[in-house]
């Protein structure tokens, strides 16, 4: 019933999101033709027009679009006398952005995880006052400022990691990840803090638990409780957690994809904004959208597998 | 709970003017900033003073060229150097702060009011409204925020002949549309609880109106977490101002902002990098200050993330 209940709101989110990116060209002040290719001749607008359907209604439009969309036809960057399909660009984009959202994910619970369990476990103590205050400052550093210092610092003037480009992990693993290492680092700040604080708090109510005082009087060694049996009940936090942050996730991945010019969907859109093609910016936004619904999805998901009472109740 | 909502016993009628809450009102719990607080609060009237006061201030202007301190460091007169052109940083980033300050407070105080406003109406009268106004607000979390901002500013302020002015009214409004529903759930999750409280049955006795209820009486016990809430959003607004100006869509040039003077100082990081790297610092110390007072608030006023 509920995983029914889901797909539903699943299909009305990817409808609304579609209507949306549908509705950037109605939006648009002025005509799209003059937006896209304003040196084209009369004639060269006129077929423009005609190609993205500019003289259908609304509904018309919207309806061709959305099934092209599904089908795969994201549309095409235009110029004056040209047109390519932003499909193929776009399918070799998405990767590098989720590869990316992924290490970036990886290396801040690695570094979370433990960092806070410590703190929880030697609360009030040097360690957990220095872990709050550089936790506190790494949520208020701009991820596009972090990461020019560190493109410039680490990667041209110490020469420690590649600053800018990419390379496929199946073409060159290792210079995939020299390209990665500092993008990852960036995207991975703010996140380290965001996971650290409030693992930290859930750890300090839950070492409180009466569970917690048995398996320290069975004599269990410090470092098991802590990672076997506190840590447990702390996964659904960190997975509500881990949901709320996606959108900040695939916002701070597009700006950090900018500044190191890893060819993801950030720098696609950028260089769509740039060029004004208004055609293949509506497309990539319904993707990165999609993308959030779906992530969302499944956390959504994992939330009843992981908590058996959600399945029941489902409050909301 | 139930104790802190007594009236004071020289008052034995209910006073539908006063916020008569367990946490708000007493005294030991007034707000106390402690140094930190003071510091970072002393930070933001700073930055607000220097940049209303920035006319009058003994630095050039801002969007004067010196060719002999493009790209160079600090210099008598030129306390933080010149930019990629040659204009005076320091004039600059005290000018960017108008921009930024004014996307960054501009933008949440649009969505203090719209999502004040629904939040408020959602909570109170639940129901009907609250299963109107909610999901509505939920559609504009349907799509990652920074997305849509990008999205609302593309459309309606790119290309060559979009003035300064309106781009930097876009920009609030987009950034404030993001903010809706941010302000408007939190806002909403309080106003359910305190709805329900004893003195919101007794003003209702008395025949309070609906909106004077709200206002008077729940309005003022919600207030500190919209706050506190609020502070957080400002430091984002900020900080989204500048990536968008990344992407060629945040403040437009030669209105100088801290995004837009980090984003065209990037080029010239092999040059200059004092440009970004001082600019950086005051945008990273602000959205601490701003964080650091939102914290604050939550705290004093018991506000519960979870509420989110």
């Amino acid at each position: 019933m509920l995983i029914i209940k889901k797909l539903a709101q699943l299909v009305v989110a990817v409808i609304l999101v579609t209507l949306f990116a549908s509705l950037l060209l109605e939006f648009l002040p002025g005509d799209a033709a003059d937006v896209l290719a304003p040196s084209a001749s009369d004639q060269q607008r006129e077929q423009i027009r005609e190609d993205i359907g500019l003289h259908d209604s609304f509904p018309v439009r919207y309806t061709r679009w959305l099934g092209n969309f599904v089908t795969g036809d994201f549309g095409n960057y235009y110029t004056v006398s040209s047109k390519r399909p932003v499909a193929d660009r776009l399918w070799d984009a998405l990767p590098v952005s989720l590869l990316l959202m992924l290490y970036a994910q990886v290396v801040a619970l690695v570094i979370a995880i433990p960092v806070a369990v410590l703190a929880a476990y030697r609360k009030d103590t040097w360690f957990d006052r220095l872990t709050n205050v550089s936790a506190f400052a790494m949520l208020a550093v701009p991820n596009f400022a972090l990461g020019f210092i560190l493109q410039y610092y680490l990667g041209v003037k110490l020469g420690w990691f590649k600053s800018s480009g990419y390379a496929r992990i199946t073409e060159n693993p290792v210079e995939h990840f020299q390209y990665m290492i500092l993008p990852t680092i960036t995207l991975a700040v703010g996140q380290v803090a965001v996971y650290q604080r409030l693992l930290r708090t859930d750890m300090i109510a839950t070492l409180r638990e009466d569970f917690i005082l048995m398996a320290k009087a069975k004599g269990l060694k410090a470092k098991r409780i802590l990672f076997r049996h506190a840590l447990k009940p702390s996964s659904l936090t960190l997975l509500t957690v881990a949901g709320l942050n996606v959108g900040t996730l695939i916002g701070g991945a597009l700006i950090v994809e900018v500044v190191f010019s890893l060819p993801g969907m950030g720098l696609l859109i950028f260089e769509a904004i740039s060029r004004r093609q208004i055609v293949a910016f509506q497309s990539m936004i319904a993707v990165v959208a999609i993308l959030y619904i779906l992530v969302n999805f499944i956390v959504d998901l994992l939330y009843t597998v992981l908590d058996p009472r959600i399945r029941r109740t489902d409050a909301e | 709970m139930t104790t802190g909502t007594a009236t004071p016993p020289s008052a034995p009628t209910v006073r539908l003017d006063s916020a008569p809450s367990g946490s708000a009102a007493t005294k030991s719990k007034r707000l106390n900033l402690g140094v930190a607080g003071w510091l970072a609060a002393g930070w933001l009237g700073l930055l607000l003073i220097l940049a209303v006061l920035a006319p009058v201030l003994p630095i050039p202007d801002p969007n004067t060229s010196f060719a002999e301190i493009a790209r160079k460091g600090p210099s008598a007169g030129h306390l933080l150097g010149g930019d990629t052109i040659g204009r005076d940083l320091l004039s600059r980033i005290i000018y960017g702060t108008r921009a930024s300050f004014a996307v960054g407070f501009g933008s949440i105080a649009f969505g203090f009011i719209v999502g004040g406003i629904i939040g408020l109406m959602a909570g109170f009268f639940r129901g009907k409204v609250d299963g109107i106004l909610t999901p509505l607000m939920n559609i504009l979390l349907a799509i990652p925020q920074f997305i849509l901002a990008l999205s609302l500013v593309n459309v309606f302020a790119s290309g060559g002949e979009v003035t300064s002015a309106r781009r930097l009214v876009v920009l609030i409004v987009g950034l404030g549309v993001v903010s809706v529903p941010l302000l408007g759930r939190i806002t909403r999750a309080n106003t359910l609880a305190w709805s329900e409280r004893e003195f919101v049955l007794a003003a209702r006795a008395m025949g309070a109106k609906n909106w004077r209820i709200m206002l008077r009486d729940v309005l003022p016990n919600v207030l500190p977490s919209m706050i506190a809430i609020g502070l957080l959003g400002v430091g984002i607004a900020i900080v989204a101002e500048g990536g968008l100006a990344l992407f060629g869509v945040g403040v437009q040039s030669p209105t100088p902002s801290w995004g837009n003077i980090i984003s065209e100082g990037q080029s010239q990081m092999r040059n200059a990098p004092h440009i970004v790297v001082a600019t950086s610092v005051v945008l990273f110390l602000t959205v601490m200050a701003l964080n650091f007072l939102g914290d604050l608030i939550s705290q004093r006023f018991g506000v519960k993330e979870s509420a989110l």
